[in-house]
């Protein structure tokens, strides 16, 4: 398999790279079909108030609009949706609707649309409505959501709690009376949002003459939208179709179910045309998912030797008004909690996760859902208690992951570890970085005055998840996916995929694995994704799932095609299809290699002279492979990434001088996307440690509505990132690729905020606050 | 389209070495006009308030964000889109720096970004990576991490022969 002359495990760049390059993208807003209209949305001006009334009527007299519904109206043609599932037991959560029906719950749900010819003319529109709100009484404070007194977000429910789940393993109890050091951290990890730079984009179409919904959709999971629409709007499965044509970004954000595109799905059936819904930056950050809004509280119990013993943990989780359809909004805590201390021998754990409704925009699953929380709260706590050892912050970590010859390895919190590489990647990473030369340039430094700070992150990454992360709780989200190869007549192949592309290289390494098995370059396989007419059904991609289990699907597929082509060519050149196998296009000899016959010779008889085969040979030529995950209900990946800051005690300002990572997917199908997905990664968890945060007033007005008050990494600010590998292929697929895409964000704010609170420890200073504002690195340090 | 008088303007721009002629409403913004009415999609909005660099276009050679000009504005104007510098060896090498150093990933933030960077290497054929992260902070892209745009120029540049 590291055979460089083979496809798999070859740098090679996207085809799709050079489309984009020419400025030849195509994004839902740029298709524009004939008689296209417009959506916008009024939005509740509170975090919570009762609709007493919504007039339409001079928003529909203006020229140029169309059509103007409200909640109740639009609930006529689209069902409203429950966001729990059944293995989250005791989870709770309201029926939830496109448009608001009676109650608005945050400030910026949708409460009304207006269609019209133009988007301009739609927002004007939304001026003329004449709308009467009831403010009510809003809980946006995790704290004051926890208060049992307090106000209650949804009359039916006793409490704000909607989801609670208590963890307990080992001896907790007599770890900590038993302890050498007990060290605690309280946590306040602040909201963030995904800021996809393509917002949620949407165009619907419904033909009124044959009943059929086509939907163009900047998501993720068309499959599941698929599916969504079909029983939302009571439309038969087979007359929908949607499509995701280029995807400007999604990491989680684009595969959750939003009212505005529900909502434009039920103004194309209302209007029988195709009508267009792009949110615009404002809505994006009023409405798209919010993510990791966590307190966390959270003490670790160590032996005089450095041994983790135990680790205690209270997350309390806001979500906003609702859990999310249909993934639930209980993923992000359940998995923070039970994550936590994972890549470590620690055997005893308590835990205890609130999660929690709130007026403020829903937050739910996002890139490396619940990995930066458990891993910034136990890497804290891990440099927390080397300080009080007076142990060296890598030396600890050696004494305590798993070794690597463990596995097949449980957690204290019951997740089965296949094969993991904390030793090996805690060495590498510390011959990358030279971490002794870093330490020695520390102290210099310091000796001047100058506050740098280096901090380090193990962390365990959740991949390839099988049925059991959805479907098993009653969700119908594909936890399988397929892969149709079909054989052109010049010896070329197209394929058509499940999993989806939204920029990482999907297509590209599924051409890859395709062309090792068929025995061509990647350049002759063309690949289809993302349009649920024309590829086989599946769960698409998100949990970096898409290479571990779609490539394998691909490989399956791939594999078959090659027996079909052997078989037949064995029969035209009365050979045993054993002797012959396929090299850079040609039927080979498998011994000699001598050339028996080119691919191009082959399909030009299967199709067009096939009376020259013996009589009843009907050639199979378009096959499919299918694939699911078994045997372990997810795939493991790990790592150690490292950050090098220097910090301003003046200013509070943050400077990242180096990044490291070392991590262990199993095969990689490409290392050059590899990489780029942990750059990305990494950058997207530096930018939730560092600067990201969704600030809300007390009253549930979101504040940070635009990207000069919502502060994204830009380049100037990031370093160049140096990465490493090590190769663990998991056993339970032939492929051995585990994903890869979460691990950069899920330990990278970890690293970071653990070199900030080194680079301050000559001071005293401690932050457990994200994001590290300077603000509050001055505050740390007692200057304001 | 019709002219309004109230509403609407006559306006004639040259686009990518094309000279075209329409009425637009005065409202509406350069990046509006070139994507809804001439086609060129390449123009990305990511936020409609020049905070993102997606909607970056080169006007009169300087490079502006068509999110913030209205399309009135640029009356008489010479425009380059990012599907435009057709025949511009600097911007070919950049296009092939892009795509073999994987430098997009969902190409959203692709066009602005090979405008600014051509725009750099007008400037200073020869960039250090600290002048190209300098020039390109001013453009948000949310899938790379910047690592892999910034060698991409770094190596479109070596070529040496930007004007
Ligand atoms: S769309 Fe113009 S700067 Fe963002
Ligand atoms: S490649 Fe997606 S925003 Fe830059």
């Amino acid at each position: 398999m590291n055979d460089m002359t083979r496809p798999i495990g070859r740098a090679m760049p996207r085809a799709a790279a050079r489309r984009h390059a020419a400025g030849r993208g195509r994004f839902v807003d740029d298709i524009a079909p004939a008689g296209c209209l417009h959506v916008a949305f009024l939005r509740s001006p509170h975090a919570h108030a009762r609709i007493l009334s919504i007039d339409l009527t001079a928003a529909l007299d203006l020229p140029g609009v169309v059509d103007a519904f409200d909640g109740p109206a639009c609930a006529e043609l689209c069902k409203p949706w429950i966001g729990t599932l059944d293995h989250f037991p005791g989870l709770r959560s309201p029926e939830q609707h496109a448009l608001a029906v009676g109650v608005a719950r945050w400030s910026g749900e949708p409460v009304a649309a207006v269609v019209a010819t133009s988007r301009a003319i739609a927002e004007d529109a939304l001026d003329l409505i004449e709308a009467e709100f009831e403010e009510l009484p809003a809980v946006t404070d995790i704290e004051a959501a926890l208060d049992p007194e307090g106000v209650r977000i949804h009359e039916n429910y006793d409490s704000n709690l909607a989801f609670r789940l208590d963890l307990n393993a080992g001896e907790p109890d007599a770890a900590f009376a038993g302890a050498a050091a007990i060290v605690e951290r309280s946590f306040r990890f602040n909201r963030q949002t995904g800021v996809t730079l393509e917002p949620r984009s949407l165009l619907a179409d419904f033909q009124p003459g044959t009943g059929e919904l086509t939907v163009h959709h900047s998501t993720q999971t068309p499959y599941q939208m698929h599916d969504v629409y079909s029983r939302h709007f009571g439309i038969p499965e087979e007359r929908v179709r949607v499509v995701a044509p280029d995807v400007g970004g999604s990491f989680g954000l684009k595969l959750h179910v939003y009212g505005e595109e529900m909502a434009t799905v039920a103004a194309s059936i209302r209007l029988g045309c195709p009508v267009k819904f792009i949110a615009d930056r404002y809505e994006s950050f009023l409405t798209d998912i919010h993510l990791r809004d966590h307190r966390v509280r959270a003490r670790m119990a160590v032996a005089a030797d450095g041994e983790i013993l135990a680790m205690e943990v209270d997350d309390a989780t806001g979500i906003g008004p609702f859990s999310v359809y249909p993934r639930t909004s209980a993923v992000e805590g359940n998995q923070a909690i039970r994550l936590m201390g994972a890549p470590y021998r620690m055997q005893s754990y308590k835990g205890t996760l609130s999660v929690l409704f709130q007026n403020k925009a829903p937050t739910c699953q996002y890139r490396a859902v619940g990995h930066p929380i458990a891993c910034m709260a136990t890497e804290a706590l891990v440099d927390a208690a080397a300080g009080a050892l007076g142990l060296d912050p890598l030396d600890i970590r050696r004494r305590n992951v798993v070794p690597d010859d463990a596995y097949p390895y449980r957690t204290a919190n019951g997740y089965m570890l296949e094969g993991l590489s904390h030793q090996a990647c805690l060495e590498k990473l510390a011959a990358l970085m030279d971490y002794d030369a870093l330490r020695r340039d520390q102290a210099e430094a310091r000796a001047r005055g100058v506050h740098r700070g280096i901090g380090l992150a193990v962390f365990v990454e959740i991949t390839n998840p099988g049925p059991a992360f959805y479907g098993v709780g009653g969700a119908r989200i594909s936890a399988q996916d397929g892969c149709t190869v079909k054989l052109e007549p010049s010896g070329a192949f197209s394929i058509a995929i499940s999993i989806t592309e939204q920029g990482q290289g999907t297509e590209a390494i599924a051409a890859q694995i395709a062309a090792d098995r068929l025995g061509v370059s990647p350049e002759r396989i063309s690949v289809v994704s993302g349009d649920t007419r024309t590829t086989p059904y599946g769960g698409a991609t998100w949990a970096s799932r898409g290479a571990g289990i779609g490539g394998v699907a691909v490989m399956k597929a791939a594999e078959a095609m090659r027996a079909n082509l052997l078989d037949l060519a064995g029969t035209i050149l009365q050979a045993s299809p054993e002797a012959l196998d396929i090299r850079e296009g040609v039927i080979v000899d498998a011994e000699t290699g001598t050339e028996r016959m080119s691919l191009a010779e082959l399909g030009r008889i299967l199709y067009f002279r096939p009376d020259t085969l013996p009589p009843g040979t009907h050639p199979l030529l378009t096959v499919s492979g299918h694939h699911v995950p078994q045997g372990y209900p997810f795939a493991f990946t790990n790592g150690i990434q490292a950050s090098h800051v220097e910090v301003d005690p003046d200013t509070g300002l943050v400077k990242l001088l180096g990044h490291w990572v070392v991590e262990d997917c199993g095969t990689i199908i490409n290392p050059l996307l590899v990489d780029e997905q942990i750059r990305g990664g990494v950058v997207h968890g530096i930018g939730g440690a560092l600067f990201e945060e969704c600030n809300y007033s007390p009253e549930g007005q979101l504040l940070s509505t635009t990207l000069a008050d919502y502060l994204v990494p830009l380049a100037s600010e990031m370093p160049d990132i140096r990465i490493a590998h090590v190769a663990t292929p998991t056993k339970t697929s032939p492929l051995g690729a585990k994903g890869v895409g979460e691990a950069g964000t899920a330990a990278s704010g970890a690293a970071l905020l653990n070199a900030v609170n080194d680079a301050l420890s000559p001071f005293g200073a401690v932050l457990a606050e994200t994001p590290l504002s300077p603000e509050r690195v001055l505050r740390a340090l007692g200057k304001v | 389209m019709t002219l309004d008088a109230r509403t609407d303007m006559p306006v004639s721009l040259t686009v990518n070495g094309r000279r075209t002629a329409g009425i637009v409403p005065v409202r509406q913004t350069l990046a509006g006009y070139l994507r809804e009415e001439l086609g060129l999609t390449a123009v990305h909005l990511g936020c409609e308030q020049g905070s993102c660099g997606a909607c970056t276009v080169r006007v009169d050679g300087e490079v502006m964000r068509a999110c913030l000009v209205l399309a009135v504005q640029a009356e008489g104007c010479v425009v380059e889109t990012p599907e435009g510098f057709s025949g511009d060896p600097a911007m070919d090498r950049l296009r092939e720096r892009f795509a073999t150093r994987n430098a997009l990933q969902c190409g959203f933030c692709t066009g602005g970004m090979l405008v600014a960077a051509r725009d750099l290497l007008a400037r200073e054929p020869r960039p250090s990576r600290h002048a190209i992260r300098e020039a390109i902070s001013g453009h948000v892209c949310r899938c790379t991490g910047y690592e892999a745009i910034v060698d991409a120029i770094e190596a479109a540049s070596h070529g040496g022969t930007a004007p």
